[in-house]
């Protein structure tokens, strides 16, 4: 790691202060993707804003339409609410399959999202449900926030302070692990809206998206035999050593079946 | 008390210490005015240096020294030697490239070492490492071993990136059994790399006195003796009196902490240079990339039989990858370790075995858990099992008609089994695993989506390679006997000195069992002391499952000595002829009578010696023992793997593993079951998980373990275990060795399970899920057709 200089404001306005002034600075959420890059110096920020004294960016709260979480909550506290299993169980499960124990007591929402790792479960979420993204200075929806990978709409310093997830109908979350890292080597969020059905796809591509003919056969039925034989194109997607495009694109077709089975069961 | 303790489930003295946080790594001895080491490392796997430039980093704060393969050749420090030699089949010695410390004038692997910033603090050398500039011309690489010999070569001395072809067994008569054979089996059979992966990774710590003028080496090793004995003799040209060499609790080896490295060397070189203790540990990148890696054999096997499925012949030639340079045993492990273990269990009467090893621009490769013997068990129980289903003989069946069953049996390939009973294990497992049950629960599983299969393997080890001098004539460098010290303190407790070195494997424990065991004493009253060459007087380590069969033994016959010391010196106390002086468990009695001396009045008397035979008999009671095994020791089990396949996914589940082993006469059945899981874990790792990869050109891409996958918990079912016990015939414990028996047995009976589920003929490992559904897709498209 190389050395850089730690800050912890006291509030957010002293962070986004702070912020506009180290260009090279780097905010610190959860930090376990940041610090790990750190660590073997793949990134090496001259300053670190760390944000775990904000409290008001932390916390919890559900309406009759909407779960809205504070961007510093940690995945620990979001998978065990009672409040959000209630509301949107295909979330707290979902939270619950992120990494490991001492990952999910560190590691938060925001951070996921403002690092997007193509590999990450969060952002299947809030594609896959259509959420919010609230920033310091505006709202950018889910369909606009992600651009690619690792690659999102934040403007440099911009800082997510909150995501409102809509409550669905119903919803499942099927995640096929990488057989080394555990991420997502594809993972299926799908979303019943009554009227309309989403379906966001992570792992499988530089980013998370939206899989429009899914949606298009779960909007007119949502039942596992819709999404069954749908032959998802392998172009685009992402080839390693774990998974050729081929292997993904099947696997997204599985994956959504089984999440559909599970969410209406 | 003194209850047998040899075969009692007594919990490990060393958990306390281990569980407590109070082990003692290398990484935790920290030295008055230590420094620390940061390698700079080849990003190439192929180059030529053609300019290191330090002086950046010589001048970066805190930097005390920065080194290069320069300074090293300057001051005469020598390459890293091999300890086997072995002779091709024309009679000429292998080629031994040098295998400098620091790189000279060239790198052949991504990770080699360039060289070494030594700072005040570790983030300060990090840091200057970054600075040292190296001009590197970059070569093609050579990655696939089956095309080394076509490729460019990576050392002057092998043109053709050939170290040796090698062979053993009667080729005129293998081919002679094939032209007469009603059926031969084939297979083509990669044997996948693997990455050790101990949880400590690799350390060094040295410093030197000028007042004493004398090295202190704190290191991760397995084997202290022989680490000093290659670095003085061999690289540094130091006296042995004048190296300690320590390895203090060790997290792990698996073969990986056998062999001397380049760091080790080079700090401790340094440490002289600079007149300070000088630090390394590695981080796991630099595990990943410079711990001696595993297997990476490429094998056509044959096996011929005739009409009723008996053995006639079994011919076996394999590329073995040796990696950029020989590693300290790399030559004799698909040698040594391998053909001579391809008759298995059965009678097969004759075998040819050739081995191309070659080099490559990728990590050395050496002994890792099994060595040599995973990759011959795997040939052999893969074509046993392939054979029988071509040729619709039940695999069970097949092997009854084969089993060797009179011992001492004499190998086609060199060895002569002292003793063994393979029915006994097979028939064990098969009750336990409810074999006949199986397509009861194959019907359940399709009924679920799922394939289900069912894999055998029988499989036999050899191990506490030996006896010294036919090892030497085979090319060992090095004697293959153990050392142990038996000193009885004035009180009567015990310290036992060991050779061997426990890094897991519960020595602590197992090793003061048949101590106490032997001398009637409590557990409590035995000290084991190891690791450390200024408290033991000598040893070759801990390898090849050898710890109890060959050090144990060395300890047992020092206990001989001490008892038979003890009798003469209890005679005189007892005013009775020595011939009539029994012991019995912590008594030595005169026979017949109720007139005894406890071990501790002996113990006593030896040190205090005012009423003792000082004219015919020494004071004090301290004896030393080497053993040199009069052969090795064979192991053997059966196994039984059941797997489920998700035929959505290709997700391949192992649903039971069931394991019968003959591990001779067991100390420690707790800490033996420990091993074996530990084992088997590895097994189904190599077989479903694990799988080193580099691309094209050299990069190692499977450098962490975000892509290097070794098994979880959830990857391995509950193991079902058992033991059969048939004792070694040649050492007084009757033992065999129990570590590596798990990873040499469970992949070929993973694999036969894959395949059976499958109905496929081979699956290359590992069988990972993308693997297995590309198999799935093509009995799909078969089924079209």
């Amino acid at each position: 790691m190389h050395a850089f200089e730690y800050h912890r404001p006291a509030s957010t306005q002293d962070a986004l202060s702070l912020a506009s002034k180290k260009s090279e600075g780097r905010y610190l959420a959860g930090g376990q993707s940041l610090v790990q890059a750190m660590k073997l110096r793949l990134s090496s920020p001259t300053d670190l804003i760390d944000l775990g004294s904000l409290k008001e960016l932390s916390g919890i709260k559900v309406s009759a339409a909407a779960v809205e979480i504070g961007a510093m909550t940690r995945h620990a506290e979001v998978a065990g609410s009672t409040e959000v299993k209630k509301a949107i169980p295909a979330l707290a499960a979902l939270v619950g399959m992120i990494g490991d124990r001492q990952v999910r007591h560190m590691g938060t929402l925001g951070g996921s999202l403002a690092n997007n790792d193509p590999a990450a479960d969060y952002p299947a979420a809030v594609l896959g449900l259509g959420a919010t993204v609230t920033t310091n200075k505006r709202k950018i929806e889910a369909d606009k926030y992600f651009k690619g990978l690792y690659e999102t709409a934040l403007e440099p310093g911009e800082l997510i302070t909150s995501v409102s997830f809509p409550v669905p109908k119903r919803a499942a979350y099927m995640k096929f692990r990488n057989p080394a890292s555990r991420f997502a080597l594809v993972g299926v969020f799908v979303a019943d809206f009554g009227d309309k059905a989403r379906v966001g796809v992570t792992g499988a591509g530089p980013s998370v998206f939206r899989q429009a003919e899914m949606e298009k056969a779960l909007s007119a039925k949502f039942s596992p035999e819709a999404v069954a034989n749908i032959k998802v194109k392998p172009d685009g997607l992402n080839n390693d050593l774990h998974a050729s495009p081929e292997y993904r694109a099947h696997l997204i077709t599985v994956m959504a079946r089984r999440a559909v089975e599970a969410a209406i069961k | 008390m003194n209850a047998p303790l040899i075969g009692a489930r007594v919990l490990r003295k060393e958990d306390y210490r281990f569980l407590t946080g109070a082990g003692q790594y290398t990484d935790d001895v920290a030295l008055p005015n230590q420094s620390y080491a940061a390698f700079v490392r080849s990003p190439h796997a192929h180059a030529l240096l053609r300019k290191v430039n330090i002086e950046n980093a010589r001048k970066a704060k805190g930097v005390i020294a920065v080194y290069t393969g320069a300074d090293l050749a300057n001051a005469k420090v020598g390459g890293l030697p091999c300890g086997w030699l072995i002779t091709d089949v024309k009679g000429q010695p292998m080629k031994e490239p040098p295998y400098p410390s620091l790189a000279q004038g060239k790198v052949r692997h991504v990770g080699e070492r360039v060289a070494v910033v030594i700072a005040e603090t570790l983030e300060q050398a990090r840091d200057a490492a970054e600075l040292v500039e190296v001009d590197y011309e970059a070569l093609p690489a050579v990655v696939n071993p089956v095309k080394a010999s076509t490729s460019k070569p990576i050392h002057d001395i092998a043109p053709n990136n050939i170290c040796y072809v090698w062979a053993l067994g009667d080729k005129p008569a293998v081919d002679a059994a094939f032209a007469k054979a009603a059926h031969v089996t084939k297979l083509d059979l990669i044997n996948n790399r693997l990455v050790p992966n101990a949880i400590e990774p690799r350390s060094a710590n040295a410093t030197y006195s000028r007042a004493d003028d004398a090295y202190t080496l704190y290191v991760a090793s397995q084997n202290p003796h022989v680490e000093r004995l290659l670095m003085t003799a061999f690289v540094l040209g130091l006296p042995e009196s004048k190296v300690r060499v320590v390895a203090p609790d060790v997290g792990g080896g698996f073969g990986s902490k056998i062999y001397l490295y380049p760091e080790d060397v080079v700090v401790t070189w340094a440490a002289r240079q600079l007149a300070r203790p000088v630090k390394w540990t590695a981080e796991r990148t630099e595990s990943f990339l410079s711990d001696a890696h595993g297997r990476d054999h490429v094998t056509t096997a044959e096996l011929a039989l005739d009409k009723d499925g008996k053995f006639l012949a079994m011919r076996v030639r394999t590329t073995a990858n040796l990696g950029a340079y020989l590693s300290t045993f790399a030559s004799c492990i698909p040698t040594i370790l391998y053909a001579t273990l391809l008759a298995g269990q059965y009678t097969t009467p004759v075998i040819h075995c050739e081995v191309t090893a070659v080099f490559t621009n990728t990590a050395p490769v050496d002994a890792y858990r099994g060595a040599g013997r995973p990759e011959a068990t795997y040939v052999v129980e893969r074509l046993v099992e392939t054979a029988a289903r071509e040729m619709k003989i039940d695999p069970v069946e097949i092997r009854r008609r084969n089993f060797i069953r009179s011992f001492p049996y004499q190998t086609p390939v060199a060895l002569c089994y002292d003793t063994g009973n393979y029915e006994a294990t097979l028939d064990a497992v098969m009750k336990m695993a409810d074999v006949s049950g199986f397509a009861s629960r194959k019907q359940q599983s399709l009924k679920n989506g799922k394939l289900r299969g069912l894999g055998y393997a029988c499989y036999i080890e050899a191990c506490g390679i030996a006896p010294s001098n036919v090892a030497g004539s085979l090319g060992a460098r090095a004697g293959l006997y153990e050392a142990g010290e038996v000193r009885v303190h004035p009180t009567g407790t015990v310290t036992v000195f060991t050779g061997s070195h426990s890094h897991g494997q519960g020595h602590e424990t197992s090793f003061a069992q048949v101590v106490a065991d032997r001398l009637g004493l409590a557990m409590e009253q035995v000290e084991i002391v190891h690791g450390d060459t200024s408290k033991v007087l000598f040893g070759m380590g801990t390898y090849g499952s050898r710890s109890i069969a060959v050090g144990g033994t060395a300890i047992v016959k020092a206990l001989d000595k001490i008892v038979a010391k003890g009798r003469k010196i209890a005679a005189h106390l007892l005013e009775a002829a020595e011939s009539d002086i029994e012991y019995d468990r912590g008594t030595f009695k005169v026979a017949g009578t109720d007139r005894k001396k406890t071990f501790g009045e002996v113990a006593c008397a030896a040190y205090v010696p005012h009423n003792y035979p000082l004219d015919k008999l020494e004071p004090g009671l301290n004896e030393n023992a080497f053993y040199d095994p009069a052969n090795f020791t064979f192991p053997a089990g059966s196994y039984v793997c059941e797997v489920e396949i998700d035929r959505d996914t290709g997700t391949t589940q192992v649903v039971a593993f069931t394991a019968v082993d003959d591990f001779g006469k067991i100390i420690n059945p707790m800490i033996v079951e420990g091993q074996v899981h530990g084992g088997l874990a590895q097994g189904i790792g190599q077989s479903l998980t694990e799988g080193c990869r580099y691309d094209e050109t050299g990069q190692l891409v499977t450098g962490s373990f975000m892509d290097y996958s070794i098994p979880r918990a959830g990857d391995v079912p509950m193991f079902k275990l058992d033991t059969r016990e048939t004792p070694c015939t040649h050492n007084p414990l009757g033992v065999k060795g129990c570590g590596e028996a798990g990873a040499i047995g469970a992949p070929a009976a993973v694999m036969n399970a894959i395949t059976d589920a499958l109905g496929v003929k081979d699956v290359p490992m590992p069988a990972t899920a993308q693997t297995v559904w590309k198999y799935l897709r093509q009995e799909k498209s078969d089924a079209r057709v």
